[in-house]
């Protein structure tokens, strides 16, 4: 099963200083992503979630440091090879999908230029092939009259077909992991449905990984096979998709989805729950639980030392809380 | 039945927008024909896409638009000629982003009193007692009040836009998606708020919101548009489970609850939203439409009364539509 693991992080890290502390975005994240699977990483803004994919990616502001135990991508060892491999396996193995199709599309080219820039840096085919291989993708993604589309710049087309060109331009080169930052946040629901109903298809059909990163719990729960909860640059409670969304562990993960409110659950009208506090600053040393001073569960215990991520309900499934999952539970 | 808050009725908007250089300006009809009547004490949705006209009509019943056709009253007068200062004090808005909303360079508490200054309130030297006391109703420290928008959270910020918006005790406030920019935990606050808000002031409230289930839970009535026109209205329990009008259902359709294992819905909407300069013949919805039937493309559905509200399409109608083209 080792040729399943696409990605495997451990011990991962994202340093930036600041002029008043050095920030530390990402602590000690870990998780891994299989062939076939969708990982989803949640959280709210500025838990890191986005860095995280930056990171994996080796596209961290120049300021800021990376380090990690482990960074491996189907057995190519992330943390060891240079730049230039780096550039050789960004785009061509491993792509990502941004969260705003109307600024990362360079208005400047067609969008035939920029889908077959991929494949011809990477000297995977010539012109004409790639071309081929676009008409082919975009035909997929749902875009009618592919062809054409080639000649047009991105100005010429709606949002959700730029998101449409955004998803073939990552399937360009054939990739083994996609790492899709909240692919459909900038797009209508109706739109979004769509999306993430073709992102699901492709991925069938192609069997890459996929790392998901979104605020929305309604997109994580219908998509995502595992996840993992962020919170202040830690992840906070990880499992599968089921096990997170029936019996949520962590308080954190209980009160976001208390927060929502759920067509025919929540009553209408009613009070709905909410997270006291602000998101602590991430500037310097924090020693303890990253959330005790939001939670109402907190004691002495969970600020005095650094809260590991323990052994849940079942095997697959990781809690960052001093209580055991089984207390947790109301 | 009490008199609205305020009434829409039959009004439209068209823009010109320019094809190019050289070539006639084309018209735009941003609103069609709409007709809403908000009574005092309801929140009123009004839900669509974007670019079906929601922020166009919104505007007009502020005030910082007007009609093309149509009017719009307030208690019962037309408002057409009215100085805007007259209708903001009746009508406040709550903008979508409130890292854009707020004025750097002004102060929270300066910003608050903002409207007393405008609207020339009486007894200048209560103006922050009342800022203080609508601070302390929104939910904000009173030690923010020399505070710049940039020290700031984004659920404060958002509070700070509530309480400029609620302190010349205005009738209606017309929230513009108020909660899409605020992550989930901040979301569900400013929600508990303006429902405190509404029952404590009796506010009336329309909501502009893409999150139907934000929609769902608050409003008491909602509306739906498409290519703007309203192709749906009713209370909001009867709307929302049992939507007569397709595009109302695809909509709800498409609302993701975290529910795992129930996969993404296939909405059926297939084809991209239509330019609004080439409205589609017949019926807007039909190319989009799963229910789509022979006469959809000719013939112009009107609007059909049903228990509580409206519906505008051929599947619930008995008497015919008009023909197309007139």
């Amino acid at each position: 099963m080792a040729s399943e693991r696409i990605l495997e992080v451990e011990g991962l890290s994202v340093a930036i200083p600041t002029p008043s502390g050095m920030l530390h975005p990402v602590q000690n994240v870990g998780f891994h992503v299989d062939r076939g699977e969708t990982v989803a990483i949640v959280g709210e803004s500025g838990c890191g979630k986005s860095l995280t994919s930056l990171a994996i990616m080796d596209l961290l502001p120049l300021r800021a440091t990376r380090s990690a135990d482990r960074l491996v991508l189907d057995n190519t060892d992330m943390l060891r090879i240079g730049e230039r491999q780096m550039s050789d396996i960004r785009g061509n193995r491993m792509s990502m999908i941004f969260q705003e199709p109307m600024t990362s599309l360079n208005p400047a080219y067609t969008i035939g230029d920029q889908l077959t820039e991929g494949p011809r840096r990477h000297g995977q085919s010539g012109m004409s092939e790639a071309r081929d291989r676009a008409v082919w993708l975009l035909e997929k993604v749902g875009i009618t009259a592919a062809a054409n589309r080639l000649r047009q710049y991105p100005h010429q087309l709606s949002g959700g077909l730029r998101q449409r060109v955004m998803i073939a331009m990552a399937l360009m080169c054939g990739p083994d992991l996609i790492i899709a930052d909240e692919p459909t946040t900038a797009l209508d629901v109706t739109i979004q449905a769509q999306i993430l109903h073709l992102l699901a298809e492709l991925q069938r059909e192609f069997h890459t990984g996929l790392i998901l990163i979104t605020h929305d719990l309604g997109v994580v729960a219908r998509v995502a096979d595992r996840v993992a909860v962020m919170y202040a640059g830690q992840i906070v409670e990880e499992g599968s998709a089921h096990r997170i969304f029936t019996t949520p562990s962590h308080p954190y993960t209980r009160g976001l989805l208390d927060c929502i409110p759920i067509p025919g659950k929540t009553a209408r009208g009613s009070h709905l729950g909410s997270i006291p506090g602000i998101v602590p600053s991430l500037i310097g040393e924090m020693p303890g639980c990253h959330f005790a001073e939001r939670c109402r569960h907190a004691t002495g215990r969970c600020t005095s030392r650094p809260v590991d991520l323990g052994d849940g309900l079942e095997p697959d499934h990781r809690v960052r809380c001093v209580f055991s999952p089984e207390e947790l539970q109301p | 039945m009490s008199i609205p808050v305020i009434e829409v009725r039959d009004v439209g908007r068209t823009f010109m927008i320019s094809s190019g250089f050289m070539r006639p300006k084309r018209p735009l009809h941003a609103v069609n024909g709409v007709d809403l009547a908000i009574e005092p004490g309801e929140v009123m949705a009004l839900v669509g896409e974007s670019g079906c006209g929601k922020t166009t009509l919104a505007r007009m019943m502020m005030g910082l638009l007007s009609p093309s056709e149509g009017e719009i009253l307030l208690d019962g007068k037309p408002i057409a000629g009215w100085n805007r200062s007259v209708i903001a004090r009746a009508v406040q808005p709550i903008f979508q982003d409130p890292y854009s909303s707020l004025n750097p360079r002004k102060t929270v508490g300066s910003i608050i009193t903002l409207p007393l200054r405008v609207q020339g309130a009486a007894e200048p030297e209560g103006w922050t007692r009342r800022a203080e006391e609508m601070m302390e109703l929104v939910g904000l420290p009173r030690r923010l009040f020399n505070a710049y928008p940039n020290q700031l959270s984004g659920g404060q910020r958002q509070r700070v836009a509530i309480a400029r918006a609620l302190i010349n005790r205005p009738k209606m406030v017309i929230c513009d998606e108020p909660t899409s920019a605020l992550d989930v935990s901040v979301q569900s606050q400013i929600l508990n708020l303006l429902q405190d808000l509404r029952a404590e002031l009796g506010l009336t409230y329309l909501l502009i919101s893409h999150n139907l289930a934000v929609v769902e839970h608050i409003a008491t009535r909602a509306a739906v548009m498409y290519l703007g026109r309203i192709v749906e209205q009713n209370a909001a329990e009867v709307l929302f489970s049992a939507p007569r009008h397709p595009y109302t259902r695809a909509l709800l359709a498409s609302v993701l609850t975290p529910d795992p294992g129930l996969g993404v819905p296939d909405t059926h909407l297939g084809a991209s939203y239509p330019n609004p300069l080439e409205l589609p013949s017949g019926c807007t919805f039909h190319p989009r439409c799963a229910d789509v039937m022979d006469d959809c493309s000719s013939r112009i559905p009107v609007h059909t009364t049903v228990p509580g509200g409206h519906v505008t399409c051929h599947l619930h109608q008995n008497g015919g539509g008009s023909d197309a083209g007139t």
